[in-house]
């Protein structure tokens, strides 16, 4: 290391691994339901998608996961909580809608309706 | 893709509860679920709560475990990281067992009050990964001092700020590095003194195993600041992780530069070294521990000339505690004035204190100064546990004294402890209950000190020993009323006359039990008694004849055949030339009929 420089990208490198240890709080959290019913109803890839987009594009948000958020027919459910810990839910969510909620809710803070369970219809 | 980081605590605490297995386990466990890609299983230094260890941290959802096993490894990992449901009985974030919501850990009564600077990366980063260290901006300080900063400059900083040794003295740290950074001489040395020898203090070990780098940076930073190039480390050999984090830490830092010549392509160069001390309390005295660094006997010797003057190998040397160390960075980065506005008028930034003791929640706190003991013990610290009296804490180790209840409202700082007679420290605080004999207290504190005495100096070598001699007549009630008087004629005489701070400040536990603590002390020697129980040659157990059951469980269990009677037929009575006084009889009657006294 010669430089303050090689230390900043060295340390801009480095934090990209520690993103969710990182102390201030994030925009957004977003929960995925991963109990049985979500398993089953393929919310593993809906995970990975969101961690993969959030690390990708460096959206302001943490993925967790939870259990069963209790409407099992709508699963895999993904909700979206502000710093206000107001709540969006989208439900019947696969990888590509995953994304899309990343783009447009997490980046642009677009909230995409049609997803989301108010919308959803039998 | 990551979306999980397992943080387990190595410190040492957790190791020996096994954490090193647990690492293992996780590893294991999550591969054979596949989950490898997505979960990675790191180490960490101490989380604070040792009382309760091995514990691990679960980002990002901020969750700590407590006590976990490696048989709990398993539900861990299917529950939480597969399933998402975090695994409640091993939580401890307690407030969520009401609305079954996962916490912030940062909300828990154990962490709400604390203000974590000198233990800031302790638990969340891996201290054997110095790009961990930088991510959290680590050697950025040291970057801003030796690119931007004269020394003077930076030595302003330090007075600015207000940071007082942490080792014990609380002198001003800034003012020390002036006096060195004034001497003119081509050779200066910086020393970090992580000699912890207190009993019960632990945060020095904690910080260099948790956050090796940041002390590493900032010895550096005062190299650039007195305008030396050579550090030392001295370090008991007793603390084997922190020695193996520190070496580690040392190579990394040099491997990048960071340590060596030309660092950031100035001509500032700073090297250092560790050296092992074999683990003599007294070589935690700064002149000691020149002569120790020096491969001489380590013995104090008078000041003046003090190490800013003339230390190790005669050049002017600064020596700083660990954990004012880990500060320094932190002060440089955020600026005097941030560190100011934390703690009180004359004693600012955080304190780390060693809980231990009689309290729920043994471990590491950091908490602002100007925090009250009462938070620190009832809030932070959980109280005394099974429901016992709190009776005092005692601050400052051996050099310190013991606060009563009534005391417990002072908020800390350097000034306000001494004004109570005792003192800041190191920060061990051992909390003791109406279970501890305050005579047996003072006597276990004189009794480290006259093992640990150098033996340089009459007053400590022999007036030392001859306090402990008299505390010792007192708890086996051979102690009179003068016992006491002669107490405190040598007390007097050793503080006045001892060499270095170990002697002169070697009394004061025993000085501060007899102010608090007289009626104890009377009840020694003229009753005979030891209120709490503790001194045995005061106790005896006693069967009452009249409940005996005639069991003979008692006489069964007795190691020294003390008990006699007939199983059914004679009652069972002790022998009280023969008994010992373990205790054992009160714990194997079932009816509960022998009594202490």
């Amino acid at each position: 290391m010669k430089s303050l420089e090689d230390l900043k990208k060295l340390r801009e490198q480095a934090q990209d691994r520690m993103t969710m240890r990182m102390d201030e709080e994030q925009k957004y959290r977003v929960v995925v339901g991963m109990a049985t019913c979500g398993i089953a109803a393929g919310a593993r890839p809906v995970l990975n998608a969101l961690v993969e987009e959030v690390a990708k594009t460096k959206a302001p948000a943490v993925v967790l996961q939870t259990g069963c958020i209790g409407m099992c027919t709508l699963e895999p459910i993904v909700e979206v909580f502000d710093k206000n810990n107001e709540k969006t839910t989208y439900v019947l969510v696969d990888a590509l809608k995953a994304k899309e909620i990343v783009e447009k809710h997490i980046l642009k803070d677009e909230v995409i309706d049609e997803y989301t369970v108010g919308k959803y219809k039998k | 893709m990551e979306r999980i980081q397992v943080l387990v605590c190595a410190g040492t605490g957790c190791t020996i509860g096994n954490s090193g297995e647990l690492i293992e386990a996780f590893e294991a466990e999550i591969k054979s679920l596949g989950l490898d890609k997505e979960i990675s299983v790191l180490r960490t230094g101490c989380l604070g709560l040792c009382g309760v260890g091995p514990n691990i941290a679960i980002y990002p959802d901020n969750i700590i475990y407590k006590t976990v096993q490696v048989a709990d490894v398993k539900e861990i990992v299917m529950e939480h990281f597969y399933k998402g449901r975090p695994v409640h009985r091993l939580m401890l974030n307690e407030s969520d067992q009401d609305t079954n919501e996962v916490h912030d850990i940062n909300k828990t009564q154990f962490y709400a009050k604390q203000k974590r600077i000198a233990l800031h990366n302790c638990g969340v980063i891996d201290p054997e990964n110095i790009e961990e260290y930088i991510a959290k901006d680590g050697y950025t300080a040291l970057g801003k001092v030796i690119t931007e900063m004269t020394s003077q400059e930076v030595v302003d900083i330090m007075k600015a700020s207000g940071l007082r040794g942490r080792g014990g003295g609380g002198f001003l740290t800034g003012l020390k590095w002036q006096f060195a950074l004034n001497e003119t001489s081509e050779q200066k040395y910086v020393i970090c003194n992580a000699d912890e020898g207190d009993p019960g203090a632990f945060m020095d070990r904690s910080i260099l195993e948790g956050n090796p780098h940041s002390v590493i940076e900032a010895m550096a930073i005062a190299g650039y600041a007195i305008q030396a190039n050579y550090g030392y480390i001295y370090i008991r050999a007793e603390y084997p992780i922190a020695v193996e984090r520190l070496e580690n830490a040392i190579k990394q830092a040099k491997e990048l530069g960071l340590l060596g010549d030309n660092i950031f392509g100035t001509d500032f160069s700073f090297d250092l070294e560790i050296r092992l001390g074999a683990g003599a309390f007294v070589c935690g005295e700064e002149t000691a521990l020149i002569q120790s660094i020096e491969g001489e006997r380590g013995m104090p010797r008078p000041k003046p000339p003090f190490p800013a003057h003339k230390g190790v190998w005669g050049k002017p040397t600064i020596i700083n505690n660990v954990e004012t160390y880990a500060n320094i960075s932190q002060i440089i980065l955020n600026g005097a004035d941030w560190f100011k506005s934390i703690g009180t008028e004359t004693s600012s930034g955080t304190k780390v204190f060693a809980l231990g003791g009689k309290i729920t929640n043994t471990g590491l706190v950091e908490v602002p100064m100007g925090t009250t003991l009462r938070e620190i013990i009832y809030e932070i610290g959980g109280g005394c546990p099974n429901h016992k009296r709190f009776k005092a804490v005692q601050t400052g180790g051996p050099s310190g004294g013991c606060l009563t209840e009534s005391q417990l409202d002072t908020p800390i700082g350097f000034d306000e402890l001494v004004k109570l007679g005792s003192m800041m420290g190191s920060g061990g605080m051992i909390v003791l209950d109406e279970d501890n004999c305050m005579v047996d207290v003072a006597r276990f504190y004189m009794d480290f000190i006259v093992d640990e005495s150098c033996g340089k100096c009459s007053p400590c070598r022999i007036g030392t020993k001859r306090m402990l001699e008299l505390l010792e007549l007192i708890c086996n009630g051979e102690g009179t009323m003068e016992t006491l008087d002669e107490l405190e004629v040598l007390a007097a005489t050793i503080k006045d006359t001892a060499l270095c701070g170990l002697g002169q400040t070697a009394p004061n536990p025993v000085l501060s039990t007899l102010e608090q603590f007289k009626e104890e002390y009377i009840a020694h020697i003229v009753d005979k008694k030891c209120p709490a129980g503790v001194c045995k040659a005061l106790l005896s157990y006693v069967i009452d004849e009249d409940k005996c059951r005639k069991c003979g469980l008692c006489a069964r269990k007795c190691p020294t055949n003390a008990i006699s009677g007939e199983l059914g037929k004679v009652p069972y009575v002790i022998d009280q030339e023969k008994c010992i006084k373990c205790g054992s009889c009160v714990t194997a009657c079932p009816f509960h009929v022998v009594e202490r006294k």
